[in-house]
C-alpha cells in the first residue's frame, strides 16, 4: 500500500467517525424542541456532582430518564449523590466550606437557603442569567411560579429572607411546594361529608373518621420531636395567624394564636392513626397511602405519590381541595431549589444542567413521571389539569401561598428542631400544656436571637 | 550500664507507636478541649473562631435540655448495664456446662452483635412502627390495644433499652460465659462435697471467681452506652420531647443542628468528664475490694 492510499484511508476513517459521531449526537438529542442555536455541548466532557435529596419528586425526575437526556445533549457526565432530605445539610455544609467542594449543583430544602447565602456558599444567579453563552434562549423564567421563586431562591432583601432590597437570586424551584388537603374522595361520598372548608369543619370531619368509621382515622400529620413538629405547627400557625417572631424579633410562639394552633394539632392526635407523635413525614405519607387515614393536609408534592397505583393503595379513591380556613387560608410555601455552590468545580456546567431540568419540556416529562410542578403554565394547562385533578386545588391554593410562612433566617436551624420542635412535641404527647411547652423555651431562643444580634438588649 | 542502654532502645522501639498514637488520640482531644473555650459556628467556618471562654461551659449547665439530656442519660445507662448484666448471666448461666446445642446456641445469641447498629435501629424501627409493625400486630391479635412504642414519652425510652439489651446482651453473656468456664471445677466440687447448693455455690463460689469479669464488663458497657448515639438517632433521633435525647444526640444536634461546634466541644468535653469519673469510681472500688 502506497502512503498515498493510507493517507487516504486514514481521513476517510477520520470522515467516517465524524458523521457516525456527529449522528449519535443527533440521535442522543431528545425529540423535544431544544432551542435552537444554543450550543448545548460548550462543556463537553465534563463531569459535574449534583446533591439530590431521595425525594417523590427527584425520584421522578431520575425516573424520567431526564438525567441521561441531559447528558446526551450536553456531553457532561452528571453523577447524583441521593440522601435522605434532612441529611443533606450537614453534607453540603461540609462540603461548601472546603476550599474547593465535591459538589456542583446541590438541592436545598428552602430553609437553609440564607444560611447557605449570607455565609457566600451558595452563588449568586444573575451572572450566569446574564451571561448569553450560558442562559438557554426560551428558558421562560416569568413562567416559574413566582412565590416558589421567592421563597427557593430569593436571599438578602426583607428580613433577610424575603425579596425587597439588597435581594438576590441564588436559587431555581425543584420540587417546590404549597400546602392543599388530600382527601378519601369514597368515604368522604359514602358517609355524605362536605369537603371542609374551615378549621372546624376540617376537624368536625377528623372526628366522625375516627370515631364513626372502623378502621379509618381522621387527618394524617407528621408530628415526631424535632423539624416534622415545628413544619406541622407551622403548616396550621398560618392560618391561625400565628408566628414564630414579632416584628422586633422577639419569640411570638406563646400568642393565644399559638396555644390554639397546639389545641387544634392535639385534637388532631387525637382523631389522627395510631402513634402520630412519632410520625415523620414518611409515616405521615404511609398512613394515607395505606388506607388508614381519611385526610391529608400538608405538602402539595405527595399528590404525584398518591396519584401512583404502585405506591398508594387510594390512588384511585382521592379527591384535592384548597387548604381550610382560620383566621385565614395562606398555605405553606416550602420545598426544594436547586443552587449552585460557590466553590463548584464547574458551576457553568451545573447552571445548564440546573436550566435543562426546569425547563418547560422536561418539567412536563418529569410531570408525568409523578413530579410537581412549578411553572405556572403547568399548573395552569387545561389539559393536564383534565388529567391531574391535583393541579385545579394547586392554581387556586398557589394564590394563597404565605411567603412568609417561615422565617428562614440563618440562625433557623438552631431554633427549628432544637427547640420548638421539642416544645411542640411536648405539648402534642401531653407531656406538658402547650402553654408550659412553649414558654419553657421562649428563654433560650432569645438568648439565640441576641447572640445573633437580632434582639439588642 | 548495660541495662540502661537497653531501656533506651526499648523507649526508642516504642517511639513509632507513641507518635501515632499521640497523633490520632492525643491531639484530638486536646484540639476539642481546646476548640471548646471558642465560638465557632459552621456555617462561618471561614471565620477564626472566637474566643469566649468558659461561656459554652455556662451555657450548657445551665441549659435544661442538656440538663433533661443527662438525667435521660442516666437513666438509660443504668437500664441496660443492670439489665444487660442480669439476662447475660442468667444465659450464661444456664450454658456454661456443655448441653446439647451449645455451639448452636451461642452463635445464634452473638448475631446481633454483628448487626451494624444503623441497621439494628432500623429493624426496630420497622418492629414498634404503630401502624404496621409486628409487634403491635401481635398484640393486636391478642387483644391489646396499639401501643405507642416510639410516639408516647412515658414508654419510648424503655423502647429504646429493650433494642439495646437486644443488641448487647450477647456480648455480656460472651464474656460472662468465658469467666465462668475459666472457674476450675474442683473449686465447684469441693464446694458440692462440703454439701452446697447450686446457689450457695452460684453465691460463693462461682460470682466471686468471676468478679473482676463481671467489672470489666460493667465498665465496658457503661462506657459504651454513655456513648450510645446511632440506635436512638435511628430509632427516635431523641423524641418524644426529649424522653430519649441521650448526651451524645445532644452533641450531634448541638454540632450539626445548631451548628457551634465550640458548644458541642465543651459537651463532649463534659460527657468525657463524666465517663471518666463514672469508670474510676467502678474500678477503684473494684480495686478496693
Amino acid at each position: 500500500m502506497t502512503k498515498n492510499a493510507i493517507i487516504t484511508a486514514l481521513l476517510l476513517s477520520a470522515a467516517l467517525f465524524t458523521v457516525w459521531a456527529g449522528g449519535g449526537q443527533e440521535s442522543g438529542r431528545s425529540d423535544s424542541d431544544m432551542p435552537e442555536g444554543f450550543d448545548w455541548r460548550r462543556f463537553e466532557g465534563t463531569s459535574i456532582v449534583a446533591n439530590f435529596p431521595n425525594h417523590g419528586h427527584y425520584n421522578a425526575a431520575i425516573d424520567a430518564g431526564v438525567i441521561e437526556e441531559f447528558e446526551q445533549l450536553t456531553g457532561i457526565d452528571v453523577e447524583i449523590d441521593l440522601l435522605q432530605y434532612l441529611k443533606m445539610h450537614d453534607k453540603q455544609v461540609l462540603e461548601m466550606t472546603k476550599p474547593r467542594g465535591d459538589y456542583d449543583l446541590i438541592s436545598m430544602v428552602v430553609m437553609w437557603k440564607s444560611e447557605y447565602a449570607l455565609a457566600d456558599m451558595i452563588q449568586p444567579l444573575e451572572p450566569f442569567f446574564e451571561n448569553p453563552n450560558l442562559q438557554v434562549p426560551d428558558y421562560d423564567f416569568d413562567d416559574l411560579i413566582p412565590a416558589y421563586v421567592e421563597v427557593t431562591g430569593i436571599a438578602g432583601g426583607e428580613n433577610i429572607y424575603r425579596d425587597g432590597p439588597g435581594a438576590k437570586l441564588y436559587g431555581l424551584p425543584f420540587g417546590s411546594e404549597t400546602s392543599f388537603l388530600v382527601y378519601r374522595e369514597d368515604l368522604f361520598d359514602q358517609y355524605g361529608i362536605a369537603v371542609p372548608e374551615t378549621y372546624d369543619e376540617l376537624i368536625e370531619a377528623a372526628r366522625f373518621f375516627k370515631e364513626e368509621v372502623p378502621g379509618v382515622s381522621g387527618l394524617t400529620m407528621r408530628a415526631a420531636s424535632g423539624h416534622h413538629a415545628t413544619h406541622a405547627w407551622l403548616l396550621h400557625a398560618s392560618p391561625y395567624g400565628a408566628r414564630v417572631f414579632d416584628d422586633n424579633w422577639e419569640p411570638a410562639f406563646t400568642s393565644p394564636e399559638s396555644i390554639e394552633t397546639i389545641e387544634f394539632m392535639r385534637k388532631v392526635v387525637e382523631y389522627g392513626p395510631d402513634g402520630m407523635t412519632g410520625f415523620t413525614q414518611d409515616e405521615e405519607w404511609q398512613a394515607f397511602l395505606q388506607g388508614d387515614a381519611a385526610m391529608y393536609l400538608d405538602a402539595s408534592v405527595f399528590a404525584g405519590t398518591v396519584r401512583n397505583p404502585e405506591k398508594s393503595k387510594v390512588y384511585d379513591k382521592v379527591a384535592f381541595a384548597p387548604h381550610p380556613a382560620a383566621r385565614t387560608n395562606l398555605s405553606e410555601t416550602g420545598g426544594f431549589g436547586l443552587a449552585i455552590p460557590a466553590n463548584a468545580a464547574n458551576p457553568e456546567a451545573a447552571f445548564l444542567l440546573m436550566q435543562f431540568l426546569t425547563m418547560k419540556e422536561t418539567e412536563r416529562k418529569i410531570i408525568e413521571s409523578g413530579g410537581a410542578p412549578f411553572r405556572s403554565s403547568s399548573v395552569s394547562d387545561p389539559e393536564l389539569q383534565a388529567r391531574f385533578p391535583d393541579f385545579i386545588a394547586l392554581e387556586t391554593q398557589l394564590k394563597d401561598a404565605n411567603p412568609d410562612w417561615r422565617p428562614i433566617i440563618p440562625e433557623w436551624g438552631e431554633i427549628n428542631g432544637p427547640y420548638l420542635g421539642v416544645a411542640i412535641n411536648q405539648a402534642l404527647t401531653g407531656e406538658k400544656t402547650p402553654r408550659q411547652a412553649m414558654e419553657d423555651i421562649v428563654a433560650p431562643v432569645r438568648e439565640i436571637m441576641i447572640r445573633a444580634g437580632y434582639i439588642r438588649e | 550500664m548495660k541495662i540502661a542502654d537497653r531501656n533506651a532502645d526499648t523507649y526508642l522501639f516504642l517511639l513509632p507507636a507513641a507518635l501515632i498514637m499521640g497523633a490520632v488520640l492525643i491531639y484530638p482531644l486536646f484540639s476539642g478541649l481546646g476548640l471548646s473555650f471558642f465560638e465557632w459556628q459552621m456555617r462561618n467556618l471561614r471565620q477564626d473562631p472566637i474566643w469566649v471562654g468558659l461561656r459554652n461551659y455556662r451555657e450548657l449547665l445551665s441549659n435544661p435540655f442538656f440538663r433533661e439530656s443527662f438525667v435521660v442519660t442516666l437513666k438509660f445507662t443504668f437500664s441496660v448495664v443492670v439489665i444487660e448484666l442480669f439476662v447475660g448471666l442468667v444465659l450464661a448461666l444456664l450454658l456454661e456446662r456443655g448441653i446439647r446445642g451449645l455451639r448452636f446456641f451461642r452463635t445464634v445469641f452473638i448475631l446481633p452483635i454483628m448487626v451494624a447498629p444503623v441497621v439494628v435501629g432500623v429493624i426496630w424501627r420497622f418492629l414498634y412502627n404503630p401502624s404496621y409493625g409486628k409487634i403491635n400486630y401481635l398484640l393486636g391479635r391478642l387483644g391489646v390495644p396499639a401501643v405507642g412504642w416510639l410516639s408516647d414519652p412515658d414508654i419510648a425510652l424503655g423502647s429504646v433499652i429493650i433494642a439495646d439489651v437486644w443488641q448487647w446482651t450477647p456480648f455480656v453473656f460472651l464474656l460472662l460465659l468465658a469467666g465462668l468456664q475459666s472457674i476450675p471445677e474442683d473449686l465447684t466440687e469441693a464446694a458440692m462435697i462440703d454439701g452446697a447448693g447450686y446457689f450457695q455455690n452460684l453465691i460463693h463460689v462461682k460470682l466471686p471467681s468471676i468478679e473482676s469479669v463481671i467489672g470489666i464488663t460493667v465498665v465496658l458497657r457503661m462506657i459504651d452506652s454513655f456513648r450510645s448515639l446511632v440506635v436512638i438517632f435511628n430509632l427516635t433521633y431523641g423524641g418524644p420531647g426529649l424522653s430519649t435525647e441521650v448526651l451524645s444526640l445532644h452533641l450531634y444536634k448541638n454540632a450539626f443542628e445548631g451548628q457551634r461546634l465550640g458548644l458541642a466541644a465543651a459537651n463532649a468535653m463534659l460527657l468525657l468528664l463524666i465517663i471518666i469519673a463514672l469508670s474510676s469510681i467502678l474500678l477503684l472500688r473494684r480495686r478496693k475490694g
